[in-house]
């Protein structure tokens, strides 16, 4: 296709694709992110390929891979279009099933479709399945209508419309007062008006400007970020473009994880027929406007998210926070005005630019507008990503999207804004989840990690876990950070293998306090939040690890035993047979025991005991009874 | 160049464009402790002694006095009960590294630090990267650096560009206060004087410790 000159010339070419295009027409779509990758996509796509071709349909059928679709549990997902037919956990047997039943005898496979687990309801199309019902995916949800790498499908739903009318019909100052109208706010972390950034940037002195997006996210178990630039890298582009116009920046770059090499891959594939197209380069849409991007792949430091670190990097130096100010709207990369927004943010701009601030910010709270793309884990049925309005209660995100703790074990917390974020207890629930109301509840928006945490889960360990990442992950040039971190990840090691003193929790608070206070930058100031929040919701389990040597949820390894119930034993020799340690004491006929001193308590013995008999039990703080006698172990 | 007008300690404090709020109070005698600054040195602040209150629109922050610049109309607070139990922290935590620096043991008189507090470390350094800096800034000879991140962060000779540069130069020492330098790179010097053919960059069988960066 030839190079795009001008909006008419954009508007012709999308009406060609369009004309090409049959809405009727069946078309099979594959989600091929990275958690679909693992589960098996690949070869469910090469398994689709080759039936349509059996089965004869190559031209009466499309087949389209696209991105992540967010039900990530459930994947490999399958729809089928015009209908909706949505299969989960297709593998590579289902497909013949699949290609002969839908398209030969325009039948349901059955078992394919979601089926809600409290009342084995199923559903057919995708918009009937709880867990996309309740959501509402203004930017997550092209995903799933195009193939990342297909230019023609971006321009299908609508692409480059925004810049176009950003470069033709606005200017830069409106831009950016569309952008303030919207009070679109940052999406990586901190949530700062966006437009308020661009402003700071355009007002800069200099000729040289940069934008830049920042894909280097790292807090566990989140993966918004991964899913955007993997699953719509043009939209990312465009906005990265639109803000370029807006502040007066002819260069961007793209700081993503080496970690993510599919997003990496579609993003160079993106580039390069945005380039073939006009759409980056010199003189675009014949605006005058000139724009190219360097991709820029991080060597894997977590604090290299953190934007004068990320710039540091960029640099080529060691990835280490420098002061604000100066902010690199005035001074950033190679000391030139920057602009940097995440990649969320970035992909919401062409949004905001077609429907406009007064539409876009109609959707959530007074001071959090739009949506919210949360990565919903840990225990909870459906875990994936999902995107909700501003302002959707915490409970709604869990129980009606999630579909609730998945076991029939108890809620217990919700931990939001990753590794500086806290943790929610079930109390505070019906929150409604925006920037400041998390923060309220002692955690925060941050990036949109929401880890769910049943009983199970130790609220001391957790805090641990996280202290041990950032410790792992801070750099170590300011003080309050590296001590404190290293000071209060001992105490709570400490905590959790029966060593905890009395007073701990009070120098806990006075460490988290110096390093809130003094550290230089926000993964140093944020890194007591883990601690503090659980301590303030969670104090009594501070105080049974301190106190007691008690883990109350069963789970730090060095406070519990495993212990076999005389009354309930029936010899059975499941455990003798599967311990690894061989630490049970068994016997014909013999009620079994475990050795204390051999036992590594990995469970086995737990899992192994026929759950009509549960005779193994974990215990915490409380003595092991003491070994019977030989007489006492024989059975009648 | 434009003249800004701040408050520190109560005081009206009138600084150049471009001054930090530490040097804005060296102007009127108002000592604020610092450890990683250095007149020489762009500012870095790292240590974070020097943290103070700073209020701006009605907000108020801890910043770092030596990287903070002044701002009109700013209002600034260096010693407070909130600061000194910031900075006493920040020195116990330091003691626990160098526990018979002088410096360090001035300043804790001063703020109440008890050098005992925390369990002792085995570096002495506390990384105020002041010889790194210097060697790079004013040398720039980049005959030292750091290794490593976090906790596990330290300094490091560079053997091959130590073994060039430093026999005559020696400007650190005097820098560090804690006197860690010193010993790690007299500790490197005496290794690298002993070279085997197993020779790892460092001397016969590595330096032990970690300190010159090569693999022990």
């Amino acid at each position: 296709m030839l190079m795009i000159n001008s909006p008419a010339e954009l508007e012709a070419c999308r009406k060609d694709i369009l004309s090409k295009r049959d809405p009727k027409k069946p078309c099979i779509t594959l989600c091929s992110g990275s958690a679909c990758h693992a589960t098996g996509s690949e070869k469910v796509a090469r398994a689709i390929e080759l039936e349509v071709k059996n089965h004869g349909l190559d031209v009466e059928v499309d087949i389209r891979r696209t991105g992540c679709h967010g039900f990530c549990e459930k994947g490999p997902i399958v729809v089928i279009y015009p209908e909706g037919i949505c299969y989960l956990k297709v593998q590579p047997e289902d497909v013949c099933e699949i290609i002969s039943h839908t398209f030969k005898e325009k039948k349901i496979v059955e078992r394919l479709l979601y089926c809600d687990p409290n009342t084995g309801e199923k559903a057919t199309f995708e918009h009937d399945i709880p867990f996309y019902k309740n959501q509402e995916r203004l930017v997550l949800g092209l995903n799933r209508k195009i193939d990342p790498k297909s230019f023609e499908d971006y321009m299908a739903v609508g692409g480059y419309q925004a810049l176009s009318k950003a470069l033709f019909e606005m200017t830069p100052e409106e831009v950016i007062g569309e952008v303030k109208g919207a009070n679109l706010r940052g999406r990586g972390g901190a949530g700062f008006p966006s437009g308020l950034k661009w402003e700071m940037a355009r007002n800069a002195p200099g000729d040289v400007k940069y934008v830049i997006v920042n894909c280097d996210e790292g807090d566990p178990g989140a993966y918004m970020d991964r899913s955007l630039m993997e699953g719509n890298p043009f939209a990312v582009l465009e906005g990265l473009m639109i803000g370029a116009y807006a502040i007066g920046a002819r260069e961007g770059y793209v700081y993503v994880r080496q970690e993510y090499p599919l997003a990496v891959s579609n993003l160079a594939e993106a580039m390069k027929q945005a380039t073939r197209h006009g759409l980056l380069g010199k003189n675009i849409l014949g605006s005058g406007f000139d724009f190219t991007v360097k991709v820029h792949c991080g060597a894997g430091a977590f604090i290299c998210g953190e934007e004068t670190s990320l710039l540091m990097s960029l640099e080529g130096k060691a990835g280490e926070p420098n002061p604000r100010p100066p902010f690199p709207a005035t001074k950033g990369l190679w000391g030139k005005p920057t602009n940097i927004n995440n990649v969320e943010t970035w992909a919401n701009i062409p949004l905001v630019i077609n429907k406009g601030a007064a539409a876009f910010s109609a959707l959530g709270t007074e001071v959090s507008k739009g949506t919210k793309i949360f990565s919903l884990v840990g225990k909870v049925n459906n875990t994936g990503l999902v995107e909700v309005p501003m302002g959707i209660p915490l409970r709604d995100i869990i129980y009606k999207i999630g579909g609730g703790v998945p076991g029939g074990k108890k809620f217990k917390a919700v931990q939001t804004g990753g590794p500086s974020g806290g943790c929610i207890p079930e109390a505070l629930l019906d929150i409604k989840v925006d920037f400041e109301e998390l923060t309220k509840a002692g955690a925060m928006m941050g990036s949109g990690g929401m880890i769910v945490m049943d009983e199970d889960t130790c609220m001391v360990d957790i805090s641990r876990y996280f202290l041990e990442f950032l410790s792992d992950e801070s750099c170590g040039k300011c003080t309050p950070c590296r001590e404190g971190i290293r000071r209060m990840l001992r105490i709570l090691t400490d905590m959790t293998t029966g060593k905890g003193k009395e007073g701990d929790l009070e120098l806990l608070e006075e460490l988290a306090e110096t390093t809130k206070g003094a550290s230089l930058c926000a993964l140093g100031k944020g890194s007591p939040n883990p601690v503090l929040s659980t301590m303030h919701y969670f104090r009594e389990e501070y105080e049974a690890h301190i106190v007691h040597k008690r883990c109350p949820s069963l789970s730090c390894k060095e406070l519990i035993n495993y212990v076999i119930d005389p009354e309930k034993c029936k010899a059975c020799g499941s455990c003798f047979r599967q311990c690894p340690a061989e630490a049970i004491h068994g016997g014909k006929k013999m009620i079994h025991e475990v050795i204390q001193e051999k036992c590594t308590k990995c469970g086995t013995c737990l899992e192994a005991c026929p759950a009509r008999f549960g005779a193994v039990k974990k215990i915490s703080g409380e003595p092991v009874p003491a070994p019977l006698s030989e007489a006492q172990r024989t059975m009648a | 160049m434009s003249e800004i007008v701040l408050q520190i300690d109560g005081k009206k404090v009138v600084a150049a464009a471009g001054m930090t709020i530490l040097e804005a109070a060296q102007t009127v005698g108002i000592a604020i402790p610092t450890l990683c600054h250095h007149e020489k040195l762009a500012p870095y602040g790292a240590c974070r002694i020097c943290t103070v209150e700073a209020e701006s629109r009605g907000r108020m922050n801890m910043v770092a006095a030596c990287t903070y610049p002044a701002e009109q109309d700013l209002v600034v607070t260096t010693r407070s009960e909130k600061v000194d139990k910031i900075r006493k922290v920040l020195l116990e935590q330091m003691l626990s590294h160098a526990p018979d620096s002088v410096q360090l043991t001035e300043l804790a008189k001063v703020y109440g630090a008890d050098k005992d507090r925390f369990s002792k470390e085995s570096s002495f350094c506390i990384l105020c990267g002041l010889c790194v800096r210097y060697c790079a800034e004013v040398k720039k000879k980049n005959a030292i650096g750091y290794i490593d991140r976090g906790p596990r962060r330290e300094i490091s000779f560079v053997p091959e560009v130590a073994g060039k540069e430093c026999w005559d130069c020696k400007e650190c020492f005097d820098l560090c206060p804690t006197s860690a330098l010193q010993a790690a790179y007299v500790l490197t010097e005496a290794l690298a004087a002993t070279p085997t053919p197993d020779d790892d960059g460092c001397g016969s069988g590595g330096c032990g410790s970690g300190g010159c960066g090569c693999k022990h």
